[in-house]
């Protein structure tokens, strides 16, 4: 029986990644595409509170919040052109709390052939530095930001990473890894750390995303919670159980610039 | 102290209102002067260009005139009776005088001493530590610090929005009824921009209208040879961030602007405050552990705390004589500009019911 499954899988997989359709000729064409972000833990779906997980320290925790932003994405085609969503609607918060925020839907992609994309996890500094009233939705300190925005350092969390664990050294047991910090330099004052960080993905099997104007793809992205504490610095919730404004938080930002992959597409 | 607005549902405040017209009347017309109709930005002679991006923002009649009433207003606290005004108080250029560090919601203390709110519009950063980069920005710290304020911003701006009065205000300077976070910070940035301390006995001296003592005259001079490189003139600051040696606390000691850069070289350096209005606003230093000027004296007489960030000047036998204290304390008493303390432009809207 499961082999059954397994051969009809394969089988449909084959001709979903099949690609017949018509190169894109038209310059002016448009479709859609739709980001999908995933929250695991390791090999397993994320389940906050409850599900207890294993670092690789080997301390044992539950994740109560896992938050991060992305911004900045580039889509390039097999032939190298690059397409960049544009600026202001280009920052997106996913918060395993709020389902919808996993959702995100580009209008207007020029229609073509991807094979990679690009983007910034975190809030540039050009952006960070703007005038508030560029900042809005997800961004607005007041509303889509509030639990993201640190006002006494002016500036974005990029990542929030918290729960408990039996191994933390908080006295409440409690971790919590914030990590923020955009590179200051500011009315050319001093720089700050800056935590941004560049990631490129590819569509893994010589996948594609399809955009035409009758046809949608769907990038769904894997995020790894559990990458923010284990890479090039595996963070111990004993030795370090509150990470925020902090020369550490440069480590896990590190880490989590190998947190996401694309799991696979789906053309429409 | 604790200043509380109340303003509830919009008919208290004209009701209010026409009681504090139809009282003060007389008092008004005799001895008060009229309060200016228009407001704009007037950049003082002398002064350099400055800092906040008023295209941005202009300053305009409404837009301060909202800015006002936010300042004033204890809405903007989780439990209605902290406003800015709480801590930041005209007679003493705008800030909380009698504090060593500033009390909050519930009687909480903060960490740090309220500097003066004035000429803001050339500042490039904000707080002791320089942690925020735009005036606009800086409302939110007060507003969702614990032992300040205490609220959400997200919810300062639901009651905002509930409120037909502030509907009305935002619709006058805005344009259209919105209330959102970009507009409310933008008002009360303009409110700020408009406290500019520029007419003091020291401003009308250098126009020549004004003459000092030889005490004050010695003053200005020890001060330009030995205080003037970081508290610069015509602002009194040069925006920097140093290291005056005031010793780090043995318990919790501040680093000052180190927390926010995590540089080494800023350990314990705080922004040079601004000198103007300095005889109003004691206490004195990041934590309002000096009293009084004549501590402050005291301690620039060689009493400087070494370490590794420790300004250079104050390196090799910085010290004051006992006339040169004298003296510059007279000479700082000059930098107070009463004009400023007393405008009306800047007082408690009507409805404003001081508490202590
Ligand atoms: C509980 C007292 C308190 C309240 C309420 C308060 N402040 Fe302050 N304010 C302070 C203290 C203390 C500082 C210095 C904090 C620091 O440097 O870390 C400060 C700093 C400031 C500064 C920076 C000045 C400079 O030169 O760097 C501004 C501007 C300011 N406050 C405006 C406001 C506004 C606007 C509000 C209302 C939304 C407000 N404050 C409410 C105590 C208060
Ligand atoms: C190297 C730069 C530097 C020099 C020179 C300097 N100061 Fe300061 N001053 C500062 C800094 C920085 C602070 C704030 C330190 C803190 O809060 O811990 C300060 C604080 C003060 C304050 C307290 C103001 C307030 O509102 O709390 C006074 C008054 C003052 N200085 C007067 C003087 C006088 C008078 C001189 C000359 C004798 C002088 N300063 C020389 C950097 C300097």
């Amino acid at each position: 029986m499961k082999n059954y499954i397994l051969l009809i899988a394969a089988v449909l997989l084959a001709s979903c990644s099949k690609d017949t359709t018509a190169p894109a000729t038209d310059p002016s064409e448009t479709g859609t595409m739709t980001l999908e972000f995933d929250n695991r833990a390791g090999s397993d779906d994320l389940i906050l509170g409850v599900q207890v997980y294993t670092n690789a320290q080997g301390e044992k925790l539950t994740i109560t919040k896992f938050a991060y932003y992305v911004s900045n994405f580039r889509f390039i085609t097999a032939n190298g052109n690059v397409y960049t969503v544009p600026q202001d609607s280009s920052y997106f918060l996913i918060s395993e709390a709020d389902k919808a925020s996993a959702f995100h839907t580009l209008k207007n992609v020029p229609a073509g052939d991807y094979v990679q994309v690009k983007f910034m996890i975190g809030v540039d500094s050009t952006r960070s530095l703007m005038d508030i009233s560029k900042r809005t939705g997800a961004l607005d300190p007041a509303t889509g930001a509030s639990d993201m925005y640190w006002g006494w350092n002016s500036g974005y969390i990029f990542a929030k990473l918290e729960g408990s664990s039996p191994s933390s050294t908080d006295r409440q047991k409690l971790f919590r890894y914030h990590v923020g910090l955009f590179g200051g330099g500011f009315n050319n004052g001093v720089k700050t750390l800056n935590n941004t960080r560049e990631v490129t993905l590819t569509i893994p099997n010589n996948g594609k995303a399809i955009i035409r104007k009758d046809r949608r793809a769907q990038v769904h992205f894997f995020a790894d919670a559990l990458k923010m504490l284990n890479g090039t610095t595996n963070i111990s919730v004993a030795a370090n159980p509150n990470v925020m404004v902090d020369a550490l938080s440069a480590k896990i930002a590190d880490n989590y610039t190998q947190m996401f992959i694309i799991d696979h597409v789906h053309n429409e | 102290m604790r200043h509380r607005y109340w303003w509830g549902q919009g008919i208290l405040l004209p009701v209010l209102t026409i009681l504090f017209i139809s009282c003060n009347k007389t008092e008004q017309q005799e001895t008060m002067p009229p309060v200016p109709e228009n407001i704009a930005f007037v950049k003082p002679a002398g002064f350099p260009e400055p800092a906040y991006r008023f295209t941005d923002n202009p300053v305009t009649t409404d837009g301060f005139a909202l800015g006002k009433v936010l300042f004033y207003d204890g809405a903007l606290s989780r439990d209605g009776t902290i406003s800015c005004a709480s801590c930041h108080i005209q007679a003493n250029a705008f800030t909380h005088h009698g504090h060593d560090v500033s009390h909050g919601i519930d009687d909480r203390l903060g960490v740090r001493n309220s500097p003066s709110i004035q000429n803001l519009a050339w500042s490039t950063t904000f707080f002791w530590d320089g942690g925020v980069h735009d005036l606009d920005l800086q409302p939110i710290v007060p507003i969702e610090n614990p032992v300040e304020m205490d609220e959400k911003l997200g919810n300062v701006i639901k009651r905002l929005q509930a409120n037909t009065r502030y509907q009305q205000l935002f619709q006058k300077a805005f344009g259209s009824p919105d209330i959102n976070s970009a507009r409310m910070l933008k008002a009360l940035s303009q409110f700020m921009l408009m406290l500019v301390s520029a007419n003091s006995r020291y401003d009308r001296y250098l126009q020549g209208r004004e003459t000092f003592t030889d005490s004050e005259k010695n003053g200005l001079a020890v001060f330009q040879q030995k205080c003037a490189s970081c508290h610069q003139p015509p602002l009194f600051t040069d925006n920097s961030f140093r290291n005056n040696g005031v010793a780090p606390r043995m318990y919790g000691a501040d680093s000052g602007r180190y927390v926010i850069t995590l540089a080494g070289e800023d350990m314990y350096r705080f922004k040079v405050p601004s000198l103007r209005n300095v005889a109003l606003t004691a206490p004195y230093m990041h934590d309002g552990r000096f009293g009084s000027l004549e501590s402050v004296m005291n301690h620039y007489d060689n009493n400087f705390f070494d370490s590794p960030t420790l300004d250079p000047v104050f390196r090799n036998g910085f010290a004051l004589t006992e006339t040169d204290k004298r003296d510059l304390t007279a000479f700082l008493r000059t930098l107070s500009d009463k004009e400023f303390i007393t405008d009306r432009r800047f007082e408690p809207p009507p409805g404003f019911i001081p508490r202590d």
